[in-house]
This record gives structure tokens, C-alpha cells and sequence, in this order.
């Protein structure tokens, strides 16, 4: 049986193609060929981009060389947002690679912020780990960690290094044995549709009771209609016992009676894809062993809940 | 850690047993009798009745004890009979002892008790000192007392035979009766026992000692060799009990000073008593060690305790003298021995049971809320909630402050019996009521009603999906503990809070009885000998209100983190990823990377051991750089920057061509050896050492992370792989490649690449199905569970689970030296130019008491130096051994030649670590194997052989292979295989065939093994090859290897199938330490004296070459790794190579070299040490 660790690998290793192509409403000397690139998951755009920045900036003129930003179907991509986060939000579902269109005029200042030299997504993502960490641990982990174990926590996924970033993120993952996890999960739930750009919460990864709560306990909190097909099936499960606390068969139960539990839609379609890393994982999947090991480099696991293709 | 047993007698005198892993008492039903007393070690159980005998239970153990009675028939030849039974009137009796002393014909030998039976007839013993006798079993001499040999001669004018027949004890796991006569001739009844002394020094290991005072306060003690008892009034000791005789043989009467109350013993040689006039709070004795045994003053303890016992490692078991509970004082460590806090064991008896399972099945139905179970329910749940508090509110009681307070002059005398049956007389009134079950508290019950009421709160709950995931506010722990605070101002306070408690849930039912039918069990008397708790140990025992929840919260993530439970979900997300990669990645891997790969560098400072003249550790930059190769494999480079006469220079290493990383802890220094191919043919690794530990511990982990990249190795060892063990205990792996065994052109072994897996072993034996399992220095036995990593490999060089928490014990030796002058005798002034008078076994380093250090800082003592009397060739009552001059060999015995004398000292200590392994309980092993198994071969039930460390032969019955390393490898049950004498050694091979080798170093086969009768039925005795003594054996597809006690390698010729014991002994080589067969019949073994182009190591792991099917002693040795190896198994390894027919290249000069040898003092090359 594969052990947990290849997981971590997994997720640190995914890599989504992507097709770089020039805005048409660039002005350009000669013709732009586009620039195909393999990008981790877990990385930043403009972390990753450099190359793309250069392979454009040979056919421009010298003073459009303004700051670069992206857009995939007309929407701008948030650079703060992991590149895994905006591929399964705006383009899961569709053909490989990933068409991102490449601008340098007109940058959107209502919908981005700007990154102008790589210190910036670092002071983003160190803040983001912070705050992970003072959910998980109320700080304290993070707080007891030196300087240069900040750094190399950020050279990891700078320089994708996997074993770097993990013999030092390891300890933000620990937890002590008899409280069964963190203090609170850190997460952010993304919509493509909704007003806010995420929903966040606290949520513990242990019920006042004891149970372990699952990615299907979150989303009932938080978005229940992720897990009702339809309004008479939330009703249905609303009369059945609560998982966890029902019985204690819950756990350890087969496929089939969570899906009857949760009255998820075995013959209902599905409204919403639930992505953690572009991939659905079951709702009875605990909420703390997926904030372990499906968590980006930022210890957020990022949720992305999406129309599920009509087909 | 296997379970074991704390055992305690109520105050109706009913016996129960509480086991580490369990939750409730079990009532030992087949006690008849009340008991008053109970004194417990591990493996039994003394008890005084309330008819004042004594009784014992041992436990059922898959070994057997075994008594092995013998008797002598003489004979005499006369020219007219030949050899017939008509002997002179100066010869011995027909039949006699070996002494020729003792008339013993056969009928004489009666059973010594009605628990014991004869196993069989009598037979002849055809085995004569490791060699088979003619048929008949005769062995011949010219007279009485003489010489006897096996053969006949023309002056044998007697000759004799060894009858044997064995008894066996039956009386396991129930009371036996302690024989009446034996205490008949005492003048007055037993009124205390207690047991203890398997430590004690001047007995040999497996001795118990059994002590009892009488009424009239007398003490008694009694030695059974291996389990032991006395008496009271006056102190009785019972004589003779051990692992032959659990029952013992005879009281002796010990003088003491005053009249003794209450008696008892530790581990170790003292014993305790309490007289008269004793005091009653509980005190700790101070400063008891061996050289001031009386100890040097007294602690006074919190809290009052009617009894008090201490148990194995100094954990301390107590009564409460308010409420009768047990108390398990907590925080005793070896360096705090006087704990914490009492804490009180809070577990439900089993009779209890049937009303928990009301609640259980209760529980069951939770789901029909409306049923008409509702009434039934509640009432359990309002019930075991009183109870539960009521419970609490007994255990606050203790902590009052006490401290200090001179003795309670009301309390009374702690063992008399007036005592019980006042108190029995006291609940008279409820005894009455006592068939009614008590509800004493449990946990499940406490957690039950919470549920329920969880449940029916939830319908309500789940609409307003908001709330679900949150706290129920009624029902939170923060309540159940005020409620409980309130609970100690009185019942009135509890009832209005149970009500309301009620009230809350809606249903205000039952509230007619809600007291009185629970009395929580009171006890009389605690035993703990037999129960070992560590600090590391989690028991489920205690109840207290702040743990409730927390207790439950951890079943709960116990139970999700278990695989199997969490196997669909989990099984789902490892499905998806990887369908994800093939999705995004697979078509697309021609894309340039985002991320160009760079160097990534990590420094630190070491010292280096300069290996040139002069020799010495230096100061040194070390730097690791990884990156990533061509193919995108991850690699590294090792910087050591130094300076030398002012120059500044470096050595550098490839990741890629380290074989292995070898930590060497010692007690100055923490260093490491690097081998790379090359180094390891010259016994010259790269030597470092860290400025600390956890340092060490840090690079080793790093590195040897960065070696696997680089080998592309990750994850647990593989089925086929191979494994061994340095004289350290640390395990090594190496996955074989089809190459390493190809013909005629292997892969050197000095090639392989050896990762280190957490752990401390001392053999380790593995098959081609991956099952795998290992022994301890301490014995016990250890099944890897398919992990890897643990130990200092944290975090990504280690497997989540599968790893446990391993203890090893092992005894570190010093040696007292004297020398005889004619003035003192015996002192330890020796000659100036004599050894150390204290000193290592060599004589060479000065070893004291004080000076010598456990062997590395892993290791802590566990106990004090006392005096070894298991030294081979025996020695005298004072543990000294005799000889004329050192270093000479000694004997047991003083004679007049004698100048010198030597006696052993022994400490243990003890290391605690983690690995992939866990623990086979409860016999502790010497050796084991498993069948090896051929490259497909898909077998069921794999065979599994071991050696208990008392020289049993065991079978392991239900080891299956069906899920490498889970609980399937770990078998159910030992089956105990019948032998005449201890062994020690044994293996089996790929057909079946079982070879076995007896203490005295014979060699044995066993007959008529197969899948289907996987015990076989005989042994046959094999001549040992002549005038040498075997110590190991091991048996591949069809080879047959021996090693005897001279390190010499014997090969079996004509083993045919049809005659499976072979013909004869072949001599392969010498400097020999282990042969490891494997299913391919290729032959490793450790040997020692290997000589490398810079260095000789002993130890060192070698492989035969040219092994083929029809040539299968090959021809010569290739060495491998080495300089303080123990311990190799290739047997996993069932990989063939693809046979290249070759013209014979057989070089001539290595064809016959045996092992080569050399006597140079070595430098550098053995840095593990042996």
C-alpha cells in the first residue's frame, strides 16, 4: 500500500501545461510565437514566469515592457492565488494545455494586485503560512522557527525544492497526539460565481464529541448545496443521523452507505465539483489528514467548488 | 509490549485480574475458594485462601513446563551372559542416578503432585554428548566409576544406559492447592505471601522466591527455581521453585526480630517487612541500593493506603483506605522514583458487564429514536452517570492534603483479617443486593449517554446546517465537570443536578433508583508483580472526568487513521493523483520546466579522521550539494574542506557511490563511517563525527535520504530484500539486483547499497514473501510491519505508520581481577605488570564500577552491577573463577595451582527506540526461520521455526504472507515441538526439510515436515563433523550449512530427496562466524579476519562464488560490506539471473583460498567495533 508521503509528492510534483500567447491588443515588432511551459502546481505566476516574460519582451517594443499579467477566457488571474487554485476554479474540464493569454498594457487594477519584483510574493506567502500556523498552532510554530528557517521554507518553493521545504514544513504539520489535530483547520473555499473571493472559517478538525469531522462536515457548514444535488435531497439527509455521531459505523463503512448518508447524488447529477489539487476526494475524507497532506506550500488547502460539466 | 496482568482480591475474596490492554477486572471464575492474598509475577500467581493453604496459578503458556527425569540401568559383563544385570557386590545398584549412588529403579518415580503428568513412557536416551550411540543407547567403560565411550573395546568390562521420561505440568490456568503435607508440619497457618527474587543475585536466572509469614508472625521463605514461596508468623521461604518446579519443594523457617505483619519482595534480593508496631501512611523508602540495603530514610506519601505493592519496574499499586479502590501511583520513573499523584484504576468488573451491554445494545438502536426501547435507556444512562460521579467524587477524596500527618492510630493493621470481615460485616446489609449487577463506572457507559442524547438533539441540529459541526452547549464537558464539583457538597446537590440533567434531554424518567444498586468494587489486596507498566505504556484504566471526552476523541482518530478502516477514501485521492499526473502531465512532458533545478547546499561543521600518519580527528567544513543529474534523478556531492600545513584543500564523495552510512555512537564521541565500493574492499571508510547527537542524527538522516534519491530507492524494503544486523543492533537493507546473483559474473557485493531501517535487533531472518521477523538482545521476538524509517529517520526518510516504540535490554560485563599472596590470600593487589584489577574481559582497559559507561548514549542503566554466576566454565559460591596466571583458562574451582581469580560483574541496560516492528509476545526467542521460498511460489501457511531461550523448538502456527508486513505475518500461536534436550540453532528449507542444532552441538533433522503436517514427527540425530561442535545451521533449496563453535564451514554432501539427511561433512572454510542459505542455495556468511588493501575487519559479510546448481559450493569468497557485522539473511532474495553459459573462467589463484587471514592490528577498519 502506498504510504502517506507520496502524497506530499504528488501534489508538490503536479505540473499543469500551459500555453502562453500575447494579447492581440499588444503592439508587437514581429509576429509572438506562443511559449509552452510546465507549471507547478504549487507555484505562484509570476513566480514561475520569468521565462515567459522574456520570450515576449524580444518582440516588443523596449517601452511597453510594463508589469505582465495574465488572463485565461477574459479573466484575469490572481498571481496571489496558487496556479493549481486558478486552474481547477476557471479551466478544470477543459483541453490541455491551458490557453493563458499574456498582456503587458491595460493592467486591471480592480482586479489585481501588483507584484513587482518576487519579495512581494514572498512577504504573501510567508504571510499565509502565519496565519495557517495561527490557526493551527495559535502561532507558535511558525514564531519558534528562525529566520533562516523562514527562508528556506520560502527557497523550497522558490527553487521547488521538495525535501527542503518538507524537512522544515514537517514541523508545521505536527500536532500533539492526544488532541487528534489542529486547532483549526486552515482553509479557503473558492467559487467562481460567488460576491466573495473565498469563504474562510474556523473549523476544528475534532467535533466537541470526539468524532473526526470529514470534508463532507465542511461543506455542510459552509456550502451545503456542494453536497445537495437537489433541495428535496438535503431534506433527506436531514432526517438521517449525523455522521460521526450517529453510529459509529460512520467511519468504517463502505463507499455506499456514506453516499446514502450524506444523500449525495447517486442518481442525481451533480451541480458541484468539489477540487482539491484537481482531483475530487471522497467526502468522508477526513479534514485534518487533507489539511496534512493536500495543503499548497502556503499550509491552506484551498478548496475550489465549480459547476460540475453538464455532460 | 505484550500485556500483562495486575492482580487484586476484593473484600469478599474474590479474585480478579485487570490486563494492561484491557478495561475491565476479570473475576478468575474458577476460584472456588476466597482468597485473602494474592502475590503476582509474570508468569504466576500465589495466593492464601481463606482455609489458610495456599494455592497457585500459573499461567497457560504455548511452552510447556517440561521435567526431564532420568535414571541409569549398569551392567557388567561376565564371560558366561556376556553383559547381563548380575553385578558384583561392590557395584553400584542395577539402576542408579549418574552418580552410581542412589538406588532409582524406573517404578520408583513417582509424579511430585497430582498436577503433573508423564508426557510418555520411559526410553533409552541414544544420545551421548552430541554424538549417536549404537542402538540401545550403551555406552562402555573398563570399570565403575570411569570414562564412558560410545564404543565397545576389548577392556569394556561395564557399560550403561541413560533412561529418560519427561513429566509435564498440567495445573495451568486454574488454583491449584499447594500440597498440605508440605505445610502441615508448620505450626500455624499463613497469614502473608509475597513473591518475588527472579533478579535475585545468587541464583541461577528462572529462580523465584516465594516468602510467607505465619499467624504467629514468623517468616518462611521458599526457593522454587523459577517461582518460589514462604510463610508468616514466622517467615517461611519455600525452597526449590523454578521454571521445573513452579510448585516448589519445601518450607524453610527464617529467624526474624519481632513479630512480622506484612512481607514483601522485589525483583531483586530484598525483601521487606512490616512489623507490629508498623505505621500506616504510606512511605517510600529512600536510597535502597545494594550497598546500603536498609536504604537511608522515609519519604512520606500523600494519602492513605490500607496496602501497598510494588511491581515490576518500581511501579507502585495501592488500596485507599476510604474507599477501597486501587491506586496506581503515577510519574515513577527510574529517576523519580517516588511518582506523581495517585491515581485511581476506575474499570468495570466483568460481572458488570451484562449491564453495559444493555447500554451497548442500546447504543445499537440509537437510530430508532421512537422505539419503545426509550424508558429501558434512560434508565441505564441516568444510572451509569450517577455512577460515574459518585466514582469522581471517591477519587477526590484522595488528593487532600496529608502530608506529613503522623500515622491514624484508627486505621487497621493492615493485614488482618478481622479487618475484611468487618468491613464484609459492614455491607451486610447490601450483600444482599449484591446479585443485582453493581454498575460500577465505565467509560463506554459514560460515553453512551452522551450519544444518545447527541442523537436526539441532531434531527433538530442537522436543518440548520450552521450548528451541526458545533457544540452542543448542554451538553459540553465543561458541564459534566461543574456538575461534578457540585457533586462533592453532598447527594442532595447531585440529585437536583441529575434531574435537571434529565430534564434537558426531555425526558424526566426513572428517576426512582437512581443510587444504591452500585457499590464501586472494594478491594482488599493489589498485586502488581506480575504487571509491567512503562512510561511509554497507555493504559485504558483511568476515568477521570477531564479525560472522558478526550479518551473518546482519541478511539475516534485511532480509528480513522487505522488504513484498513480508511482504505476507500484514501485508496480514492492515491487513485485520482495519479490519474491526475497521467491527465495533465503524461503528454506533455516535453515542456520545458518552469523551475530550472539549481544546486542546493547544505554546510556544517565535523571533524574528520585524517586517515594518514598522524592519525587524528580534525577539524572540518563539511558541505552536502544536491541537484538534479540528466535524467532528472536527484544527486549530490560531499565537500570535506580542510587545511592542511596552512593549504586549504577538499575531499569530495559522490552521493551516488556511498554503499553505506554506518553510525558508530560511543560514549566520546558521535561519528559516522562512510563507505563507498571501493572503500569498503580497502576496510577504509570516510570516518566523521558531529558535535552532537541530534547533529549526527540530522547529516546521517540527510544523507542517507540523498543516497536513496540518488539510487532512486524509496519507500519500505522490498520482499526479496536483504537484510543484516552490525554487533550494534542496527539494521541494515539492501534490494537485491537480478545481477548479484548472476553467473559467472556477479555484481561484487562490495557494490551494494545499504540503507539503515530504525530498530535494535540481534538477528533477523526474512523469506521471499516478505515476511519478516527478528530477535532482540533481550530475547523477545519482533515482526517487521512493513514500514521503514523510525528511529533518528524522521519525517520524509520514514513511513507514517507501522512504527512502534522497541525496547532492547541488554548486560554489559567487567571483570574484578585478584591475585593469591601468602600473607592476605586473595586481594586486589595484582603484580605491576598484571591487569587491571578491574578491567574489560581482555584485561587490556581498566572497566570499574563507576568509570564504565552504558555502550553508547542511547543506552540508560536499568540496573545495579551485581555478580555473573552464568560465566561458562561454571564458577564457586562467590561468582570467582580459579586460574594460575592470567590470561589463562579458568575453572570453577579453587585449586592449589591457582594464583589468580576472576569473577564477572554484569549491569543491564536498556535502549528505547522506534522502528517498523512489533512485538511478538510472549516467548522470548534465541533463533528463528522461515521457509524460503522460490520466485513464484505462492504458499499459504508459511513456515516458521524458532528456538525459545530455554532451548524449546516452537512451530508458528498461522503465518500467512497474504499482506506483506500486517498482522498476517504475525501468526496466531506457537506450537511446542518436543525435544530431548535444549537447542540452539535451526532452519528450514525451501522443501520443508528441518535442521536443528542442540546445545551440546549435535546436529539434528527433522523428519516428515511438510505443509500439511508442518510439526514433522522425529528427530534424527546427525553426527557432528568429528571432534567439532556445531553451533548453526542453515538450509537453502537443497544446500545444508553448518558453523561450528570453531568458526569453521561445513557443507552436508549426499543430501538426495529421497534421503534428505545427507552422508557426510564437507569442510568449506574457516574464520566463519554465520552462513545464511538462501532459496537459490547462494551461500553468504559473516566472517572474520578479512583483510582489505588497507585494513582487516572481522565481521564481515562475504558470498560464495560459483555456487550452481550442480557445483553448490562454489569456489570462492567475494567480500562485502564489513568491520562489525553480526548477523546476514539473503533468504528473501529469490531473484535469478538470467543464466549466461560461459565457458568456465574459474580463477585459478582464489579457487581453493579459504578466508584470508591476518593477525595485523587494525586502524581504521573496524570502526563499528565488536
Amino acid at each position: 500500500m502506498a504510504d502517506d508521503k507520496d502524497v506530499l509528492r504528488d501534489v508538490w510534483f503536479g505540473r499543469i501545461p500551459a500555453c502562453f500567447t500575447l494579447s492581440p491588443e499588444e503592439t508587437t515588432e514581429r509576429e509572438a510565437e506562443p511559449y509552452y511551459l510546465l507549471l507547478p502546481r504549487v507555484s505562484y505566476l509570476t513566480l514561475v514566469t520569468d521565462k515567459v516574460k522574456k520570450h515576449f519582451l524580444r518582440v516588443m517594443k523596449a517601452e511597453d515592457s510594463t508589469e505582465m499579467w495574465f488572463e485565461y477566457e477574459g479573466t484575469p488571474l490572481k498571481w496571489h492565488y496558487p496556479i493549481g487554485v486558478l486552474f481547477d476554479l476557471h479551466a478544470s474540464n477543459t483541453a490541455l494545455p491551458w490557453n493563458v493569454t499574456v498582456h503587458f498594457k491595460n493592467f486591471p487594477e480592480h482586479d489585481l494586485l501588483h507584484c513587482t519584483s518576487n519579495s512581494v510574493i514572498e512577504a504573501h506567502f510567508m504571510s499565509c503560512i502565519k496565519e495557517a500556523d495561527a490557526l493551527k498552532h495559535k502561532g507558535q510554530v511558525i514564531n519558534d522557527m528562525q529566520k533562516k528557517d523562514h527562508k528556506q521554507l520560502w527557497m523550497g518553493l522558490q527553487n521547488d525544492k521538495f525535501d527542503q521545504f518538507w524537512a522544515m514544513n514537517r514541523k508545521l504539520m505536527e500536532y500533539p497526539t492526544d488532541e487528534g489535530g489542529f486547532r483549526y483547520i486552515p482553509f479557503r473555499m473558492y467559487q467562481t460565481m460567488g460576491e466573495r473571493p473565498f469563504i474562510q472559517k474556523l473549523f476544528r478538525p475534532v467535533s466537541p464529541e470526539g468524532h473526526t469531522l470529514t470534508l463532507g462536515d465542511l461543506l455542510k457548514e459552509l456550502f451545503p448545496a456542494a453536497i445537495c444535488a437537489e433541495e428535496h435531497s438535503c431534506d433527506l439527509v436531514a432526517t438521517l443521523p449525523r455522521p460521526g455521531t450517529g453510529s459509529q459505523t460512520a467511519g468504517r463503512n463502505s463507499d455506499q452507505a456514506q453516499r446514502v448518508e450524506y444523500g449525495a447524488s447517486i442518481d442525481e447529477p451533480k451541480r458541484f465539483q468539489v477540487m482539491i489539487h484537481g482531483i475530487e476526494p471522497l467526502l468522508e475524507t477526513p479534514i485534518q489528514w487533507l489539511s496534512e497532506h493536500l495543503s499548497h506550500p502556503d499550509n491552506f488547502l484551498h478548496i475550489s467548488i465549480i459547476p460540475a460539466p453538464s455532460d | 509490549m505484550p500485556s500483562s496482568l495486575l492482580w487484586a482480591v476484593d473484600v469478599y475474596g474474590r479474585v480478579y485480574s485487570l490486563s494492561t490492554a484491557g478495561q475491565q477486572w476479570e473475576h478468575c471464575r474458577d476460584a472456588h475458594l476466597e482468597f485473602k492474598r494474592v502475590t503476582a509475577v509474570q508468569q504466576c500467581c500465589w495466593s492464601i485462601a481463606c482455609d489458610h493453604n495456599i494455592y497457585l496459578y500459573v499461567h497457560a503458556s504455548e511452552v510447556p513446563i517440561r521435567y526431564q527425569e532420568e535414571t541409569y540401568e549398569n551392567q557388567r559383563w561376565n564371560p558366561v551372559d556376556g553383559f547381563s544385570d548380575r553385578l558384583l557386590p561392590s557395584d553400584r545398584w542395577q539402576w542408579s542416578d549418574i552418580t552410581g549412588l542412589k538406588h532409582q529403579p524406573l517404578g520408583d518415580f513417582q509424579l511430585p503432585s497430582e498436577n503433573w503428568e508423564w508426557e510418555a513412557d520411559w526410553y533409552i536416551d541414544e544420545n551421548f554428548g552430541g554424538e549417536p550411540t549404537e542402538k540401545g543407547g550403551w555406552t562402555y567403560a573398563i570399570d565403575f566409576p570411569a570414562t564412558y565411550t560410545k564404543d565397545k573395546k576389548w577392556n569394556s568390562c561395564v557399560r550403561r544406559r541413560r533412561w529418560i521420561r519427561y513429566r509435564r505440568y498440567k495445573a495451568q490456568d486454574t488454583w491449584v492447592k499447594i500440597p498440605s503435607e508440605q505445610t502441615e508440619s508448620l505450626p500455624d497457618p499463613f497469614n502473608d505471601i509475597t513473591c518475588g527474587g527472579w533478579e535475585i543475585t545468587e541464583e541461577p536466572r528462572g529462580c523465584l522466591a516465594l516468602w510467607a509469614v505465619s499467624l504467629q508472625g514468623k517468616v518462611r521463605t521458599q526457593f522454587v527455581p523459577d517461582h518460589f514461596y514462604c510463610t508468616f508468623e514466622q517467615v517461611w521461604f519455600r525452597c526449590d521453585i523454578n521454571h521445573h518446579n513452579p510448585e516448589g519443594s519445601v518450607w524453610e523457617e527464617v529467624p526474624v526480630p519481632g513479630e512480622v505483619v506484612q512481607i514483601s519482595c522485589g525483583p531483586g534480593d530484598l525483601v521487606w517487612a512490616v512489623l507490629w508496631e508498623g505505621h500506616l501512611l504510606v512511605w517510600f523508602r529512600r536510597g535502597v541500593n545494594s550497598h546500603n540495603p536498609c536504604g537511608s530514610g522515609w519519604i512520606g506519601m500523600v494519602g492513605e493506603m490500607v496496602m501497598i505493592n510494588v511491581g515490576l519496574s518500581d511501579q507502585v499499586w495501592a488500596i485507599g483506605f476510604e474507599d477501597r479502590a486501587v491506586y496506581f501511583r503515577q510519574g515513577v520513573t527510574a529517576s523519580e522514583l517516588s511518582g506523581k499523584a495517585w491515581k485511581v484504576v476506575s474499570v468495570p468488573r466483568d460481572s458488570e458487564r451484562s449491564h453495559s451491554s444493555a447500554s451497548a445494545s442500546s447504543l445499537q438502536s440509537a437510530g430508532c429514536f421512537f422505539g419503545g426501547e426509550v424508558r429501558l435507556q434512560s434508565q441505564a444512562s441516568m444510572l451509569s452517570d450517577a455512577d460515574a460521579e459518585t466514582e469522581r467524587a471517591g477519587g477526590e477524596v484522595v488528593p487532600t492534603p496529608e502530608i506529613g500527618d503522623a500515622p491514624k492510630p484508627r486505621i487497621p493493621k493492615v493485614t488482618s483479617d478481622s479487618f475484611i470481615s468487618e468491613l464484609v460485616s459492614d455491607r451486610e446489609g447490601q450483600i444482599s443486593r449484591r446479585d443485582v449487577p453493581p454498575a460500577g463506572p465505565s467509560i463506554p457507559e459514560e460515553d453512551h449517554p452522551e450519544k444518545e442524547l447527541e442523537d436526539r438533539a441532531s434531527p433538530a441540529q442537522v436543518l440548520s446546517p450552521s450548528q451541526s459541526g458545533g457544540v452542543d452547549p448542554q451538553w459540553s464537558n465543561v458541564d459534566l465537570e461543574e456538575a461534578q464539583t457540585h457533586l462533592t457538597s453532598g447527594p442532595g446537590g447531585d440529585a437536583a443536578e441529575t434531574s435537571s440533567l434529565s430534564s434537558v434531554a426531555t425526558y424526566n424518567l426513572a428517576l426512582e433508583e437512581p443510587y444504591g444498586l452500585d457499590e464501586p468494587p472494594k478491594w482488599a489486596w493489589v498485586s502488581g508483580g506480575g504487571c509491567l507498566v512503562e512510561c511509554h505504556t497507555q493504559l485504558n484504566w483511568f476515568n477521570s472526568s477531564t479525560s472522558t471526552a478526550l479518551n473518546s476523541s482519541m478511539q475516534a482518530m485511532s480509528l480513522s487513521i487505522t488504513p484498513a478502516q480508511t482504505a476507500a477514501w484514501r485508496k480514492q485521492i492515491f487513485e485520482q493523483l495519479s490519474e491526475r499526473s497521467k491527465r495533465e502531465m503524461e503528454n506533455f512532458m516535453h515542456y520545458e520546466q518552469a523551475i530550472e533545478q539549481s544546486v542546493w547546499v547544505k554546510k556544517g561543521t565535523m571533524q574528520w579522521w585524517r586517515d594518514w600518519k598522524p592519525h587524528k580527528w580534525v577539524d572540518v567544513q563539511f558541505a552536502l550539494e544536491q541537484f538534479s543529474g540528466v535524467e532528472g534523478n536527484k544527486d549530490g556531492i560531499l565537500f570535506i574542506y580542510y587545511t592542511f600545513n596552512d593549504e586549504k584543500k577538499y575531499l569530495h564523495m559522490f552521493i551516488n557511490e556511498v554503499t553505506i552510512l554506518v553510525p558508530v555512537l560511543n560514549d566520546s564521541k558521535h561519528t559516522f563511517a562512510i563507505y563507498t565500493a571501493e572503500r569498503t574492499k580497502q576496510r577504509w571508510p570516510m570516518r566523521l563525527a558531529a558535535a552532537t547527537e541530534l547533529e549526527m542524527h540530522d547529516w546521517l538522516a540527510l544523507l542517507s535520504v540523498s543516497c536513496c534519491d540518488s539510487r532512486g530507492i524509496q519507500g519500505p524494503p522490498s520482499k526479496q530484500a536483504i537484510w543484516s544486523v552490525t554487533c550494534k543492533g542496527d539494521i541494515f537493507v539492501s534490494e537485491p539486483t537480478k545481477e548479484l546473483e548472476a553467473s559467472p559474473y556477479p555484481t561484487p557485493c562490495a557494490q551494494m547499497f545499504w540503507r539503515q531501517v530504525g530498530g535494535h535487533l540481534r538477528i533477523i531472518e526474512s523469506n521471499s514473501l516478505g515476511v519478516v521477523w527478528g530477535i532482540g538482545y533481550d530475547h523477545t521476538a519482533w515482526v517487521h510491519t512493513g514500514g521503514y524509517g523510525g528511529g533518528f529517520f524522521q519525517g520524509l526518510a520514514s513511513s507514517t505508520d507501522n512504527i512502534y516504540t522497541q525496547t532492547d535490554v541488554k548486560s554489559v560485563y567487567i571483570y574484578e581481577n585478584q591475585r593469591w599472596n601468602p600473607v592476605t590470600g586473595y586481594t586486589n593487589r595484582g603484580l605491576p605488570t598484571d591487569r587491571y584489577m578491574w578491567s574489560n574481559a581482555s584485561g587490556l582497559k581498566e572497566c570499574t564500577k563507576n568509570n564504565t559507561k552504558p555502550p553508547s548514549p542511547n543506552w540508560t542503566w536499568v540496573s545495579d552491577w551485581t555478580i555473573d554466576y552464568a560465566v561458562p566454565g561454571g564458577t564457586d559460591r562467590e561468582g570467582w573463577q580459579y586460574a594460575a596466571d592470567f590470561p589463562a583458562s579458568y575453572h570453577g574451582n579453587k585449586t592449589l595451582k591457582d594464583f589468580v581469580r576472576r569473577r564477572r560483574w554484569a549491569r543491564k541496560c536498556k535502549l528505547t527506540t522506534t522502528g517498523p516492528w512489533q512485538e511478538v509476545p510472549p516467548i522470548p526467542l534465541s533463533d528463528i526461520t522461515i521457509l524460503p521460498c522460490g520466485p513464484k511460489s505462492t504458499v499459504e501457511q508459511v513456515s516458521l521455526w524458532a528456538i525459545s531461550n530455554k532451548g524449546d523448538i516452537l512451530c508458528r502456527l498461522g503465518v500467512t504472507s497474504l499482506t506483506p508486513g500486517s498482522s498476517s505475518n504475525y501468526g496466531s500461536s506457537w506450537l511446542h515441538v518436543g525435544t530431548d534436550q535444549p537447542f540452539k540453532s535451526i532452519s528450514i528449507g525451501a522443501v520443508h526439510q528441518v535442521w536443528a542444532i542442540a546445545k551440546d552441538g549435535s546436529a539434528f533433522y527433522r523428519g516428515s515436515v511438510s505443509a500439511q503436517n508442518p510439526a514433522g514427527d522425529c528427530w534424527y540425530h546427525i553426527p557432528s563433523p568429528t571432534g567439532q561442535k556445531l553451533k548453526q545451521v542453515s538450509v537453502g533449496r537443497t544446500s545444508v550449512y553448518t558453523v561450528d563453535e570453531n568458526g569453521n564451514l561445513w557443507y552436508r554432501h549426499g543430501v538426495t530427496p529421497s534421503y534428505p539427511q545427507g552422508s557426510s561433512w564437507e569442510h568449506i572454510s574457516n574464520n566463519v562466524r554465520k552462513v545464511s542459505v538462501g532459496p537459490l542455495d547462494q551461500v553468504w556468511v559473516i566472517a572474520d579476519k578479512v583483510q582489505g588493501s588497507h585494513s582487516l575487519s572481522c565481521g564481515t559479510v562475504c558470498r560464495r562464488l560459483g555456487v550452481l546448481p550442480m557445483e553448490p559450493k562454489g569456489h570462492s569468497w567475494d567480500y562485502g560490506i564489513g568491520g562489525g557485522w553480526d548477523h546476514i539473511t539473503v533468504r528473501g532474495n529469490a531473484m535469478e539471473a538470467p543464466r549466461i553459459v560461459m565457458p568456465s573462467l574459474t580463477d585459478n589463484q582464489t579457487a581453493t583460498r579459504p578466508l584470508q587471514t591476518s593477525n595485523q592490528p587494525e586502524m581504521n577498519g573496524n570502526p563499528v567495533g565488536c
